[in-house]
């Protein structure tokens, strides 16, 4: 999809976005993974020894549902809230591409395309901030 | 059992299907919850909120290699993404309405036909004439074959779009990257190229999983304790998996994952027929 037109007018070209699209990917998988071995690494210490079943559905009664609880859990050290942080890093990584790309699309002043880009990304955000479907 | 031990044999038996899935293309995301739920009596809520989050994390890692590499294209996964997080937020919509049985049945079909697939022969054909909405969309593209630019026209772009939302209902159902029913739509609707279609259809795995991780994120559904050895079980099989590729026997590990996939699939189909899950 490289267009040589934008590259003249000194545009971001196709080539230049998707290589920044890519470190992006890599710098955000990075990031949350780092995020969820630490807080791994602590649950285990902690409750490494505490027996669990994961059978029966209690998902209504986690205090790790909005984005607020998990940021301040995770603030107050508490290992569970800091997996939890690092795993909505890794949900916001594709979110934070679909945003970029919006942003490449809209430096190319392609219409059509920021249009398309930004009902994915009201779509993801209207999931992730509401919790809604 | 214990969280530790629990942890580590959740974390291998993700590492296997990791590096699997990795090796046979067929991606790991699509055995983790029968896996979970068949062999660690994990609930299928949780499981599919921890295998979401596993396919997030190796589809998002892949996709950062393919696209600096120029097969993507960019503007076919943005088009079609518009129809998959549609159906992933629909999937996870109906997902607190459909009976744990039925969506065990769901499962168990959606298995058989994957292994179905793994042995149909892949045909290439790259067209000259685009369809009109192609042209409208500007979606047809280029790729690099052995050192130059090979275009390619992109067809049939209303029916791609349409199983592009079916993809995205069935990723949100059973917490997978439903990339064989996306490379359907690219590779036999869309008649993209197959190195083209494989990698955009990773390029959109990570975006329609978000859609529904972030619903069930508020649902309840991702647990951090099971999610964290999933997570960290599959990403480090999958990156050994690409890494060894080029050295491995992949049409005797593709038999192999096959089998699994089958048994898988029938215990499944067992299990929700007579809802025992």
């Amino acid at each position: 999809m490289t267009d040589h037109r934008d590259v003249k007018r000194g545009r971001w070209s196709d080539h230049q976005v998707e290589q920044v699209i890519g470190r992006l990917l890599q710098v955000g998988v990075l990031i949350a993974t780092a995020v969820v071995v630490v807080g791994a690494a602590g649950v285990l210490l902690q409750h490494g020894a505490t027996p669990v079943s994961f059978h029966d559905f209690a998902g209504e009664s986690s205090p790790w549902r909005t984005l607020g609880a998990v940021a301040s859990g995770a603030l107050h050290g508490e290992f569970p809230a800091i997996v939890q942080l690092g795993l909505v890093l890794l949900i916001a990584t594709p979110v934070a591409r679909v945003a970029l790309t919006l942003g490449a699309f809209a430096a190319q002043k392609d219409r059509l395309y920021v249009l398309l880009t930004a009902v994915v990304l009201a779509l993801l955000l209207y999931g992730l901030i509401w919790g809604r479907a | 059992m214990t969280l530790a031990l629990f942890a580590l044999l959740v974390a291998l038996g993700s590492f296997a299907a990791g590096l699997l899935g990795a090796l046979t293309g067929l991606g790991g995301g699509i055995v983790v919850v029968p896996m979970l739920t068949l062999l660690f009596g994990v609930n299928l809520r949780y499981a599919i909120g921890a295998s979401l989050v596993s396919v997030i994390a190796t589809s998002s890692g892949a996709a950062a290699a393919y696209v600096r590499e120029g097969y993507t294209n960019v503007r076919v996964g943005i088009f079609l993404e518009v129809a998959t997080t549609t159906g992933a937020l629909i999937g996870a919509a109906l997902a607190g309405l459909i009976p744990t049985s039925a969506l065990a049945v769901l499962f168990g079909l959606v298995l058989l036909y994957t292994a179905w697939r793994s042995f149909q022969p892949k045909e290439e054909h790259i067209t000259q004439h685009s369809h009109p909405l192609a042209t409208k969309l500007r979606l047809d593209g280029s790729y690099p074959v052995g050192g130059r630019m090979q275009r390619y026209c992109v067809q049939k772009v209303p029916l791609g779009f349409a199983v592009m939302g079916l993809a995205g209902v069935l990723s949100a159902l059973l917490g997978i990257g439903s990339g064989v029913v996306k490379v359907l739509a690219m590779d036999r609707a869309m008649q993209l190229p197959f190195k083209v279609s494989t990698t955009t259809s990773n390029f959109m795995i990570g975006v329609t999983a978000a859609a529904s991780a972030g619903v069930y994120l508020h649902r309840g559904y991702i647990e951090p304790t099971l999610a964290f050895p999933v997570m960290l079980g599959v990403l480090a099989g999958a990156l050994l998996g690409a890494r060894i590729l080029t050295k491995a026997n992949t049409l005797w590990l593709r038999r192999l994952f096959t089998a699994v996939v089958v048994v898988l699939a029938v215990e499944m189909l067992y299990k929700g027929l007579t809802g025992g899950l």
